[in-house]
This record gives C-alpha cells, structure tokens and sequence, in this order.
C-alpha cells in the first residue's frame, strides 16, 4: 500500500487466526492463518517473494515471507524456524489463537517480467520458504510461463521442507521437479544425492535468454549456484535471489535493513537481482 | 513567500499573540551550550544561538514514546491529544533537515506517529552568523525558501519576517498592529548587505563536490579501520544529527503480564546490535563497517535516494564526538586533505 492510498496506520497489525499449523522438519513448522475479518482475508492481495510483519503483543515483530500464493487467496502461509524469543512465543501458537500481522512488504519477484520465460526455481533449506510462494504462483497460472524448473537441495530427507508436496509435483509433466540431499543414512531416499548444484546437469538445454533463475538458501549457496548459473550464461539480471536483512519497521523508517548505505531491504527488496547485488556494498 | 517588516521591540508582543498557535519552543542556554526547551519567559530564548544540543526531531519524533496499548482483547490506538507546537529558532541548515524530515516519513509509507505530530507544530525560522563549525555553504543549506512558516532575518532594529505557509500569514494576522506592510528599497539594500556579510563569514572552508564518487572509491579505504578503532560506537553522533531518524521498536509488558504498550525508542547504527539478524550474524560487525554505513548514508547516500545528500552542515557532529570523528574531518581524510584538529 503506497502513500496516495494509506487511510489506516500502517504499524497496527491487523488480527488473524492460526488456522492449521504442523510440523515441515524438526524445527520449521508451517502456520496457515487467516485475517479475522473475513472480506480483509479475501482482498489481501500480494506478490510471491513479499514477507509480511508477524506481531506478538508483548514480544515484539519479525519478518516472515509468504510461502502461500496470491492465486489462492484467504489464507496466508508461513515456514517459520524456531530460532529465539519471537519465533519461541509464535511455536507456542495454538490453532484458534489470534495474533497480530502487517503487510505485505518488500518488493516481490517480478512476475510480470518473468512471465513469457521460462523459470528455473533453486532452493535450499528455509529458502523453500518464499519460492513455494513463486513455484505454486507459476504453476497455478501455467500457460504465462514457459517451462518451469524446480531444483531443491536439503541436508538429509527428513530436513527437506514441504517433501510430500514436492513429492507429489514429481508426477506432474508440466514441471521438471529435481530433489536433492547431501546426505542419506535411511537409505529409502529415492531421488538425488549431492549438493544441489549437482543437480544442474538437468538443465543442459536451457536457453540462457530466456530464462529466469530464483535462488533462495543459506548464503553458502548463494556462491557456489550464482557460479554455476553463469557458466549457462544467464544476464545476471535474470538471476534472481532473496536476502535477509534484520528489521523493525518493514515500511523504510526504522533503518534496520539497509545496505550499502542507502538501499532499504524492506522497500527495494528483499528480492534483488545479482546484478543490483554486484553493485551494492557489504551486501553478502 | 511574501515579507514584511516587524520591529525588535515588538517580538515578544508577537510572540504573545501567536500563543493559540502551540506551546512555544525556543532555544535557551544549558551549560556552555544551547537546549531546545519549551519557554514562557521570552526573555530566556537565546537569539543568537546557533546549534541546539539535541535538534528539533526530539518535537516530531521523541526519543521515545507509545505506539499503542495492548490486553487481552487486542491492541487499542493511543487517544491521547498531543499538544500544539511552535517551533522557534530553526536556521536554514535545521529548515533544510526538517525538508529531508518531512520527505522522508511521507516516502513510500506516511509515519502516521510523525504525521500526526508535524501537523499540530508551526514552525519559525530565524536567521544566523555562522560560526566556525558551521559548513552549510558547503552542504548548499545556507539558504531556504522553504520549511518555515515564518522566518526572521535580523537586520539591526528590525527583522524581515518572510511569511512562508498559509499557516504563516495565519499567526500574522493575529496581531496585524505588530508588523509593517511596507518594505522599502532601503530595506533591500539592508538585507543584500547583511547577506554579503553573512558569505564572508564562513570560516569553515569544506568542498563536498563529488563527495558520492569519492565515497564510491573510497569504500575499501584502509582510513575505515584507522577510524573504526578509535570509535567507541556510542551513537552520540547519531543523536546529534537533525537527519538520523532510524528507531527500534520494544514492547513493554506491564507488571502482571497481560497488558502493556509497543514503543518505539531512537536507535543509532553505530550500535552493536543493530544489523545483528537471527543467529547472532551481524553484517556489519566491524566498528569500521558501522561508521561506513553512518557516513556513506549522510555523504553519499542520500544524494541517490533523495537527490540530495542528507547532511545539512549543521555542524552538531563536530564537536559531540568524543574522539573526534565527524563528517568534516572523514571527508577530509577521504580527500587526503590535511585535518586541523
Ligand atoms: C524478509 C525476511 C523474510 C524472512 N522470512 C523468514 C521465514 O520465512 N521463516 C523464518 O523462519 N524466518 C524468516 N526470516 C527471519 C526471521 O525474521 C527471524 O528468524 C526472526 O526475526 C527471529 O526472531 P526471534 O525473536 O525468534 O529471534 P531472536 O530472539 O531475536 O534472536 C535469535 C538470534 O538472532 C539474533 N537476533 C536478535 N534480534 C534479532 C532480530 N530482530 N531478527 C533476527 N535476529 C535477531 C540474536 O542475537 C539471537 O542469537 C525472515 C527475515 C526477513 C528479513
Ligand atoms: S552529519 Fe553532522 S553536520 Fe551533517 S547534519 Fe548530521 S550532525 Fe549536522
Ligand atoms: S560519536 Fe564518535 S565515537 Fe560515538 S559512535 Fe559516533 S563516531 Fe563513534
Ligand atoms: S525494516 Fe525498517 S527500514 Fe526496512
């Protein structure tokens, strides 16, 4: 919501119900919320790649990108790892319970550039996360893209975020759908083994041109991914990549996000291109 | 803008009559320097201060206060009615921040807790003689058209009050017997003089042209780290500043659980914790990284996000720094230029 069309205080969160939550791995779980007032649940519009404020009365706010996609509007979806005193108070979060969320915010991907390409969806670890947002956008409006690619890499299966979804997208002839892990000691993993970049041998006929690459995972990744990705010699404004800044306001006030000086992560981001990347300091 | 005349003698009758407008803030002497403090005796404004302490954002974004209550049933909006304000004594380079101010908490997202503030507050500018801090020549803020409501340019007996804002000519009409409608040539020929006195008294001689490519090839500069280990990171220049205007936000519970408010307090990114993220990864762990950013974002910054560069010259940064750090004697390093202490 921009400046010309804000009537109401944008730093009050706006009540929602935990509708279902369980658990995607040992310490990420998956919260589905909806807004209490239920003509706002409906006309919550967003971008796959945008995140909104959870709030906690009495603990504080943090970011957390949408996992859900706008094609299917009235519940919102989240992964949320449990890491300190905020994510703490949201695992003790029970169905029913109500608390507080603002947004969306952050710029998103650029649906309307990739649209006419085709999509490459790289992720790893909790950068499942937002990219379910952007792989369920695509394929619930297939006939804008063209082919879709889905690359993910976890650490042993039973890491792996949204696994039986992914599973399931395996049968799919609309999407080539590529499952990794470092390392198996079940012995039962089916699919890949090895980090993720060896999965790029699946994407030998890509046309570099038209293609759009969303990467999303621990900064490890980050490096090694990028490095392959332009050996296929992608425009590295075609690579895409979400980055995690800490924030307070998540509306280009409080100055917790920026980088380089000048660049609010919060409004100008948090989905940047490589190229914005290269030219931005103290970035990764 | 439209000026007109109003005698010395008569100011403190204007400022009298202009009370319906707020309470009234001026500057007033505080040790060897000056606060910006609500005042009922006039005789106590320092007309000749130059810099306040603390700057004007304390009024429109204070160093802390509510966002909201919260209970059990949800949160609640504060209905407290904040009180009128006149803000008197703001120079051109405090104009010029409170500009950047205005721009800012509008861009992309209105601040409703600045807002609501900004539009119960008058301001009145007040002409100055640089001292030898003052670099806003330099900055380009020596001079405003705009910001102001009122502004008073002292020329001997009198002062030209150049009327600003609808609001202006609001508190002028108020009390018409105190001001003179009728501007003389003389008049001109005062004011062009005292401007032309005013140039020649900059002694702080600073050239911030193209400070941002500067900047820019200084980013890997070894003059970071030399800086960074002699700054103690206790945001003192970050208060100062009239552009700073980054905050954290902390719930506090009250005693019993249950109810409580969201506040927000002024944060400084000179401190530690602030670009820590989850895990503890800080990005900008260094000292040096961290004085990067403050001055990086005041020389350069700016110049991309808004046009222009966000410090006004005010010279508050010089001389709060307990180890002398500031934006003159960084941008002279920068330039390889020799730094008088
Ligand atoms: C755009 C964006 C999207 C995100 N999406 C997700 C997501 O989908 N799922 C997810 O699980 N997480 C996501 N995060 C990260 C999430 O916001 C943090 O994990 C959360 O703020 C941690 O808060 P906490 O209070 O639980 O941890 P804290 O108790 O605050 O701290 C945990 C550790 O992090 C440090 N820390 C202190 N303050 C903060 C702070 N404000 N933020 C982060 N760390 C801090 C502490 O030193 C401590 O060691 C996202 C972040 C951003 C910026
Ligand atoms: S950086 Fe220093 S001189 Fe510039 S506006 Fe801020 S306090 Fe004033
Ligand atoms: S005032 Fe000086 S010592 Fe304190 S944080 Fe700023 S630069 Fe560092
Ligand atoms: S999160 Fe507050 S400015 Fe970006």
């Amino acid at each position: 919501m921009k400046a010309e069309t804000q009537l109401q205080n944008p730093y009050e969160p706006e009540p929602m119900r935990l509708i279902r939550r369980y658990p995607l791995n040992e310490d990420v779980h998956f919260f589905q919320v909806r807004a209490v007032d239920m003509e706002k649940a409906l006309s919550l519009n967003y971008l796959p790649g945008q995140f909104m404020m959870i709030s906690i009365n009495g603990i504080g706010e943090a970011p957390f990108s949408i996992s859900s996609t706008p094609s299917r509007p009235g519940l919102l979806e989240f992964g949320i790892r449990k890491v300190g005193n905020m994510t703490n108070r949201i695992f003790q979060l029970k169905e029913n319970g109500i608390f507080g969320v603002r947004g969306p915010y952050g710029n998103g991907f650029p649906i309307e550039k990739i649209k006419g390409n085709d999509l490459v969806i790289i992720m790893g670890g909790l950068g499942a996360v937002p990219l379910r947002s952007l792989l369920l956008y695509a394929l619930d409006n297939r006939d804008q893209f063209g082919k879709i690619y889905l690359l993910h890499g976890a650490r042993t299966p039973d890491e792996m975020l949204f696994r039986n979804e992914f599973f399931n997208m395996m049968k799919r002839d609309d999407l080539f759908c590529h499952l990794t892990v470092d390392q198996d000691d079940t012995g039962q993993w089916p699919f890949e083994t090895g980090v993720v970049t060896r999965l790029f041998g699946k994407l030998a006929h890509i046309d570099p041109k038209n293609t759009y690459f969303a990467v999303c995972g621990p900064p490890v990744m980050y490096k090694f991914v990028v490095a392959e990705i332009l050996k296929l010699n992608v425009p590295k404004h075609q690579i895409l990549m979400t980055l995690e800044r800490r924030m307070k306001c998540g509306v280009g006030k409080c100055g917790h996000c920026i980088i380089g000086g000048y660049i609010y992560t919060c409004l100008e981001g948090p989905v940047f291109s490589y190229w914005d990347v290269l030219h931005m300091k103290g970035l990764i | 803008m439209r000026a007109v005349k109003i005698k010395k003698e008569n100011l403190f009758d204007f400022l009298e009559a202009i009370k319906p407008f707020g309470d009234l803030w001026g500057p007033v002497k505080s040790g060897d320097g000056y606060v910006l403090e609500k005042v009922t005796d006039y005789s106590n404004i320092e007309m000749s201060a130059l810099r306040t302490r603390i700057p004007f954002k304390k009024l429109l974004f204070p160093p802390k206060f509510t966002m909201f209550k919260f209970d059990e049933k949800g949160i609640r909006s504060s209905d407290e009615e904040l009180p009128r304000q006149v803000i008197f004594g703001l120079h051109p380079c405090d104009l010029h921040a409170l500009l950047i101010m205005d721009n800012f908490h509008s861009l992309h997202y209105v601040d409703p807790y600045y807002r609501e503030r900004r539009e119960r507050t008058a301001v009145i500018g007040l002409s100055c003689f640089p001292d030898d801090r003052c670099f806003c020549k330099a900055t380009n803020t020596h001079y405003t058209e705009k910001g102001f409501d009122l502004f008073l340019t002292d020329l001997g007996d009198f002062y030209i009050l150049w009327i600003g804002s609808s609001l202006g000519d609001d508190m002028v009409r108020e009390c018409p017997e105190l001001v003179d409608e009728e501007v003389t040539h003389d008049d001109l020929e005062k004011y062009i003089a005292w401007r032309k006195k005013r140039e020649s008294n900059f002694k702080l001689k600073l050239d911030f042209t193209g400070m941002p490519s500067i900047m820019e090839l200084s980013y890997d500069s070894p003059l970071w780290d030399e800086l960074g280990e002699k700054c103690l990171s206790c945001g003192a220049c970050t208060i100062v500043c009239p552009t700073c205007p980054c905050f954290n936000v902390i719930d506090e519970v009250d005693i019993g659980g249950g109810t409580g408010e969201r506040t927000r307090r002024w944060d400084s990114c000179m401190f530690r914790e602030y670009s820590m993220v989850a895990g503890g990864h800080n990005f900008r762990e260094a000292r040096s990284e961290r004085l990067k950013l403050r001055f990086t974002h005041k020389l350069q910054a700016f110049v991309g996000a808004f046009g222009e560069a966000a410090c006004v010259g005010c010279g508050r940064c010089i001389g709060a720094c307990p180890v002398d750090i500031d934006i003159q004697t960084v941008a002279q390093n920068l330039k390889g230029e020799e730094v008088k202490a």
